[in-house]
């Protein structure tokens, strides 16, 4: 195998003092690697993600992404946050900006791209989320699913070698959330490292070389989808499947 | 079993008013007892005030400026006096015969800040056309090259009223934008300078800040350094101005959802940058009402500076009648007179704010 993109070496974080929402965490993702991570809510899922791109600190052991140590060195962080797209529950869009403009921004500031420049590849991501026609709307005017899409188009901007997705479908109306996830799933057959905080199960199967099941912190244990939906190792797994599954 | 078709019913146009005049009447002034009582009360007042006030103010008035006519007929204004006075009264004690540069000055500051609050002059150039603007309103009002020389402390009235309001509210927005900033920020000794500095200028009145500018402050400096009165009143009005601005602009940093930091952050985006683009326009947007009405305050806070002797528009008003025997009575009519002059720009101040809500909401309209 070889060296992995990111790679977490006994992470622990805490929240105040009292709080270790991150236990011992060990774990390595090669690159094109497309995990779902899953778990019940509190269980450190959506901080373990947020520490890769450093929206969150850990406290100890070390985390290296794409050949770079996180650590307080700011260069570092910059770096590896060109590399690294993310997308959030609440979408998290720029209100004040159009379409067009949330999209080129990391582009024409952070990447120094031409304005012409960055307009032509945000409009090719738009067309790759097919929304390209609403390009000068403001986002409160789209929808739920048509904000998440241009979010999606707004990380790919970057051209990350990694892409992050913290409960991408959460925050969307039933009737959305399949637009969402057919984007993800030909993201997916693209060859992008994707690692994906979901409860989708079916995307999960559908996609994940895979998935990852967090409790209390903890990584209780990981397996290919095929292996992890149908012989669960560890009864809390057992557990968390037989509600999410069970009705 | 093939599904029943579903068929919407096809939207119709909402019932309109009806009644004209009279229905609205009915509905709004006499609906119940209550708002018919109120319509009574309040009508009745009107009625018994307004034909007083209309008296004074119009009908039994005297406008020609003659004192001596005015006194043998007491029951009305007597708008002379503002005929009689209203040079002194705009231009303060600046020497009667060069009143035409301050009236120039006037003008062309006027001008400068109706551009600047166009769409069309928001380029990069305006700061050049600012510096230029503002050097030829000190040169007209300052003498040199030509012009006889007129110290600061003879300005006066309208002229000095803008250049205080305008030049305080231009310093005092960028120092309370940082302030602003200064205060949220992570670094502990910044965050308690920029506390401290809020809570002490919150902690004292105007004219106390204004006193100490004019005469503490120079106690501090080393001997035969000689600062401006007028420079001293306009540090003093800004620093007091940006204090109370920075929290306004606070309050507005703090209703920024944390997620759209985060966004930004994940996109790369330094401090400077999120600040610029993403946090600031839409914290500004939402507390443009609040910035309107500092804005506002400062303009007639200029007033105060009447007390170390800089005879602004309110000055000018007592300095032109107190030492006139004969007009002395008639300041409320003065009084009323730059009122309006208040109004019209504080009034023009507050549409402008409105104009500027809608353009910066235009995101939020779905």
């Amino acid at each position: 195998m070889s060296t992995p993109i990111i790679s977490f070496d006994k992470v622990n974080k805490w929240y105040g003092n009292d709080f270790h929402v991150l236990r011992d965490i060990d774990l390595n993702v090669s690159k094109g690697e497309r995990i779902v991570i899953c778990g019940p809510s509190g269980s450190g899922k959506s901080t373990l993600i947020r520490c890769i791109n450093r929206l969150e600190e850990h406290q100890q052991g070390r985390l290296m992404v794409d050949g770079i140590e996180l650590s307080d060195d700011l260069k570092a962080i910059d770096t590896v946050r060109k590399q690294v797209g993310m997308v959030f529950q609440q979408f998290n869009l720029f209100p004040h900006l159009t379409v067009l403009e949330n999209l080129t921004l990391s582009p024409m500031w952070v990447g120094k791209l031409p304005k012409k420049e960055a307009e032509e590849r945000a409009m090719t991501q738009l067309q790759r989320v097919r929304i390209a026609e609403q390009a000068s709307k403001y986002p409160l005017q789209l929808s739920g699913g048509q904000q998440q899409r241009v979010a999606i188009a707004r990380a790919l901007c970057l051209t990350p070698k990694i892409m992050l997705f913290d409960e991408p479908t959460s925050a969307l109306d039933p009737e959305m959330i399949k637009e969402v996830l057919d984007v993800m799933v030909e993201l997916a057959g693209q060859g992008i490292t994707m690692l994906c905080v979901t409860h989708e199960m079916g995307f999960a199967k559908a996609v994940a070389d895979r998935v990852i099941f967090m409790d209390q912190g903890q990584i209780v244990e990981q397996n290919t989808p095929e292996q992890f939906f149908n012989h669960p190792q560890t009864d809390r797994a057992q557990d968390f499947l037989s509600k999410i599954l069970g009705h | 079993m093939s599904a029943r078709i579903f068929q919407s019913i096809p939207a119709r146009p909402a019932p309109g008013r009806t009644g004209g005049l009279m229905g609205w009447c009915r509905s709004n002034l006499f609906a119940d007892l209550r708002t018919t009582l109120s319509t009574v009360v309040v009508g009745g007042v009107l009625l018994w005030y307004l034909p007083q006030l209309l008296n004074w103010a119009l009908f039994s008035a005297y406008w020609l400026p003659d004192a001596q006519a005015c006194r043998a007929d007491a029951v009305g204004a007597c708008w002379g006096v503002v005929a009689e006075k209203y040079r002194l009264i705009i231009f303060g004690r600046y020497p009667f015969a060069e009143q035409w540069r301050p009236l120039l000055a006037t003008l062309l500051i006027m001008a400068l800040l109706i551009c600047s609050c166009t769409r069309a002059f928001w380029k990069p150039w305006l700061a050049l056309v600012w510096s230029l603007g503002l050097a030829v309103f000190f040169w007209l009002m300052l003498g040199g090259w030509g012009l006889s020389r007129v110290e600061t402390d003879r300005w006066g009235g309208l002229p000095l009223t803008l250049l205080l309001a305008t030049l305080s509210i231009a310093l005092a927005f960028p120092l309370a934008l940082l302030v602003a900033l200064g205060r949220r920020s992570e670094l502990p000794a910044i965050r308690t300078l920029c506390t401290l500095y809020v809570e002490l200028i919150r902690g004292v009145p105007l004219i106390s800040v204004l006193f100490m500018a004019s005469f503490m402050f120079p106690l501090f400096m080393p001997q035969g350094t000689k600062i401006d009165v007028l420079i001293r009143v306009l540090v003093g009005i800004t620093l007091f101005a940006a204090a109370y601005m920075a929290e306004v602009i606070r309050g507005g940093l703090q209703a920024i959802p944390k997620g759209q930091v985060e966004a930004a952050a994940s996109l790369g985006l330094s401090y400077w940058q999120t600040q610029r683009k993403i946090v600031l326009p839409q914290a500004l947007a939402m507390v443009v009402p609040g910035i309107m009405n500092n804005f506002i305050a400062i303009f007639k806070d200029t007033s105060l500076v009447t007390i170390v002797s800089l005879y602004e528009l309110t000055g000018a008003l007592g300095l032109a009648l107190n030492s006139d025997a004969d007009w002395r009575p008639y300041k409320i009519e003065g009084y009323v007179f730059i009122a309006l002059i208040y109004f019209f720009f504080c009034f023009a101040m507050s549409r402008y704010s409105l104009w500027v809500e809608q353009q910066v909401n235009r995101g939020k309209q779905r």
